[in-house]
């Protein structure tokens, strides 16, 4: 499935593997997490980057130990209207993890943005909707209220705008 | 009141812009309607029985006369030449069309007005008080607060696709008049000894299908870590809340699921875990805020007003309007002046383009600008000196809005209901007109003193009947309309949940229902007490052997 990264379409050259498909010898893999439990020590072995597919139900805390050998976070998406990850995604970003961060599942065009906003960098795109519509979707809006958002795209942020006098403002996060 | 900045201004526009685009593409069919549903509901546009309803954010049920003539102007070019004031201090169009939606939403901007997040699963319009800055037990003026939260719940990324809606009252007084207990998240400003501001912090009130008073999880937050907690709060909700039955997904839920400790508990894990440092409350930035909640220039004057006592002596009519309508305001001269959209057998909270602009130019004239929407579905015009209420009074008299009705019998807070909404299981309206016509007489009404009728038309409770002194749920039984009657409830700092009474009536024998309740408390009550006040004490037997014993 095509991805959305950074601004631009891009094959996905990940290789997911389910909870009990052969595992290959070499590439980046994607597992499960129940997956990433059960195996971690030959996990971590692996002659390739290792990502997992986070769910929706499992505590972000457990994710810790496992942080510094992760290249990529998938969280999914059932539903368009199942806002979960996007609390997992800044809970991710704030216990330190920097990689890729992707949404993948039911996603809309116009959630990419608030998506961003939280800490996500790529997106399952699927072929529902043109490229031109991601792309314009992902840029609908260039000021936020909120402060300490991700705004890759170079949004604003309203009250450090507001405020320019102030001495230098939080750090943005750093997103992968 | 607040006036947007050039940022303000562009997020709002920018965001008309993007609900322009999704409208076009939903008319091309590019967007099916399920993918629009929720796109369109952050923007406010129902589909309801016979149109689109477009519902307008008043924040904190503040207006300036000019966004109240922008609302006339709409009413009469896209709707039918009336609105509908709602519960929640905001206004609906009932006869929108689609194609209309964005230059409303255009036009609404010009007078710095929107309608994000009035629907859909996010964080609603913020309410408080309609006395805001006005009343005479105020400890301070919520509003800054409440915009504050306004533009944090504005877009937020994180919270914008929620388990279910979530609302958020404040108030600054000890006399709740924002129903900070019946709210997902309620705010109620104290002071310590020293003086300085914080606020209690309850959670998981709400009415709908299960009516729950809120739980107090924090005495006294300090105002700086205000928005950082409600993230917490927030994100323990986004996160354990509910999915799988909308039915249970409210916040109130999952804390008595989970129970009020362990509830709290998660929440200050969360707060203790978060990073707060671009979430604090800046000292700076409350302050540019409260700079527009600065009083208006009050002129120094007698707290006796010899034009208006006149006045009270020798007009009867505007004596009794006096009476339920005006309160004391907090500066010496100056009274808050409430104007009923409740006339006898009217629509509660409808008001025509004409009324709209009455209430705007008197506004203008005589209220620093300023008009308040308050949640029983009235006006406030919040400031306005007392030798200038008679004049007031013959201008809202000459134009069907001088009822002397607030708090009585006749102040009744409806819901749509059948007539309009398609979730209804009965109507509401027609209800709430009938008892309007049989307590038409004003002087009874004041005789019967302090009470709230509310009706709502299905068990979703828009019409607030679980907290009415008297609330009156419409429901279908196999295609009869019929109307369950609860006793004993209120929204104010003592709260409480009303009682079923026993078995409901056919619409027509309602009236009849509440005249015999009535009376029973009017048989039974001591020198000077209230309806609820008596229904406490008395229980609900008697009231119950009025109404069944005969039958
Ligand atoms: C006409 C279209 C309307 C629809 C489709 C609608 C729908 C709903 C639904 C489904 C609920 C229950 C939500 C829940 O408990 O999870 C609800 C509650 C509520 N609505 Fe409405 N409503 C409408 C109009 C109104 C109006 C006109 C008002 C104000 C007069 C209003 C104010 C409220 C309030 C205050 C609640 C209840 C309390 C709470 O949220 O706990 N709604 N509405
Ligand atoms: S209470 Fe029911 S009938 Fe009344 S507006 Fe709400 S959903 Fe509609």
């Amino acid at each position: 499935m095509p991805l959305l990264k950074n601004g631009s379409i891009i094959s996905d050259d990940w290789i997911t593997i389910g909870l009990e498909d052969p595992r290959p010898e070499s590439g980046d893999i994607v597992v499960p997490y129940a997956r990433l439990l059960k195996e971690w020590e030959s996990l971590t072995d692996h002659d390739g980057r290792l990502g997992v597919i986070f769910t929706n139900i499992d505590r972000v805390e457990a994710l810790t130990l496992f942080l510094p050998r992760l290249a990529l976070i998938v969280l999914p998406f059932p539903s368009f209207t199942d806002g979960r990850a996007y609390s997992l995604a800044r809970q991710i970003r704030e216990i330190g993890y920097t990689r890729e961060l992707r949404a993948a599942g039911n996603v809309l065009p116009d959630q990419v943005q608030f998506m961003l906003q939280v800490g996500f960098d790529s997106f399952e795109i699927g072929d529902r909707f043109s490229a031109d519509i991601w792309l314009k979707a992902s840029r609908q809006m260039s000021l936020a209220y909120q402060r300490g958002l991700f705004r890759p795209l170079g949004q604003q942020e309203v009250w450090s705008e507001r405020h320019r006098e102030a001495e230098p403002w939080l750090e943005q996060p750093h997103a992968g | 009141m607040y006036r947007y900045d050039e940022f303000d201004r562009q997020f709002v526009t920018e965001r008309v812009a993007q609900f322009r685009d999704q409208a076009s593409r939903r008319l091309s069919g590019a967007l099916t309607e399920d993918e629009f549903r929720p796109l369109r509901l952050m923007n406010g546009l129902y589909l309801q029985l016979h149109a689109y309803m477009l519902r307008i954010a008043v924040p904190y049920g503040t207006l300036s006369s000019r966004q109240l003539n922008t609302l006339a102007f709409i009413a009469e070019k896209w709707d039918r030449g009336y609105g509908h004031f709602t519960t929640r201090q905001n206004i609906q169009f009932n006869w929108i069309k689609l194609e209309d939606t964005a230059d409303i939403l255009s036009k609404l901007a010009e007078v710095e007005m929107h309608a994000i997040q009035t629907s859909g699963n996010c964080i609603r319009n913020v309410t408080t008080d309609q006395w805001a800055g006005a009343a005479a037990d105020e400890i301070a003026d919520p509003r800054p607060v409440g915009e504050l939260v306004r533009q944090w719940s504005s877009l937020h990324p994180e919270f914008s696709y929620l388990p279910r809606k979530f609302k958020i009252a404040v108030t600054g007084a000890p006399n709740d008049r924002a129903a900070v207990k019946v709210h997902d998240i309620g705010l109620r400003l104290h002071l310590n000894d020293k003086g300085e501001r914080g606020w209690e912090v309850l959670v998981g009130g709400g009415l709908g299908r299960t009516p729950v008073i809120g739980v107090t999880v924090r005495d006294f937050l300090p105002e700086h870590e205000l928005i950082a907690y409600l993230e917490a709060i927030m994100r323990v909700y986004n996160l354990y809340g509910r999915r799988d039955n909308k039915y249970k997904a409210r916040i109130k839920i999952l804390v008595h699921e989970l129970g009020a400790d362990k509830f709290r508990a998660e929440v200050e894990a969360e707060y203790a875990r978060r990073p707060h440092a671009d979430t604090k409350v800046e000292e700076r930035e409350l302050q540019r805020i409260s700079a527009y909640f600065a009083p208006p220039k009050f002129e120094k004057l007698p707290r006796w007003s010899a034009t208006f006592e006149e006045a009270r002596a020798r007009n009867k009519e505007f004596a009794a309007w006096v009476k339920t309508n005006v309160a004391a305001h907090r500066i010496d001269g100056y009274a808050i002046a409430n104007v009923s959209l409740k006339p006898e057998g009217g629509i509660p909270g409808d008001a025509t383009a004409d009324q709209m602009r009455v209430v705007a130019d008197l506004a203008q004239r005589y209220a620093f600008d300023e008009i308040r929407v308050s949640h029983h579905q009235n006006l406030v015009l919040p400031h306005v000196r007392r030798d200038d209420l008679f004049a007031i009074w013959k201008v809202l008299n000459a134009n069907g809005l001088a009822a002397s009705n607030i708090g009585l019998a006749g102040d009744i807070i409806a819901c749509p209901g059948l007539d309009y909404c398609s979730l209804a299981t009965a109507r509401s309206i027609p209800i709430a007109q009938s008892i309007s016509r049989r307590f038409a007489d004003l002087n009874r009404q004041h005789e019967i003193g302090p009470l709230r009728i509310n009706i709502s038309g299905c068990i979703n409770a828009c019409g607030h009947h679980h907290v009415g002194h008297i609330g009156i749920l419409g429901l279908d039984k196999k295609g009869e309309e019929y109307y369950q009657i609860t006793l004993g409830g209120s929204s104010s700092e003592s709260a409480s949940i009303g009682t079923i009474l026993g078995p409901g009536f056919a619409g027509e024998d309602v009236p009849d229902a509440i005249e015999k309740i009535v009376n029973t408390y009017l048989a039974h009550r001591q020198p000077g007490e209230e309806f609820l006040a008596a229904y406490r004490r008395l229980g609900a037997q008697p009231f119950k052997e009025a109404l069944y014993a005969a039958a």
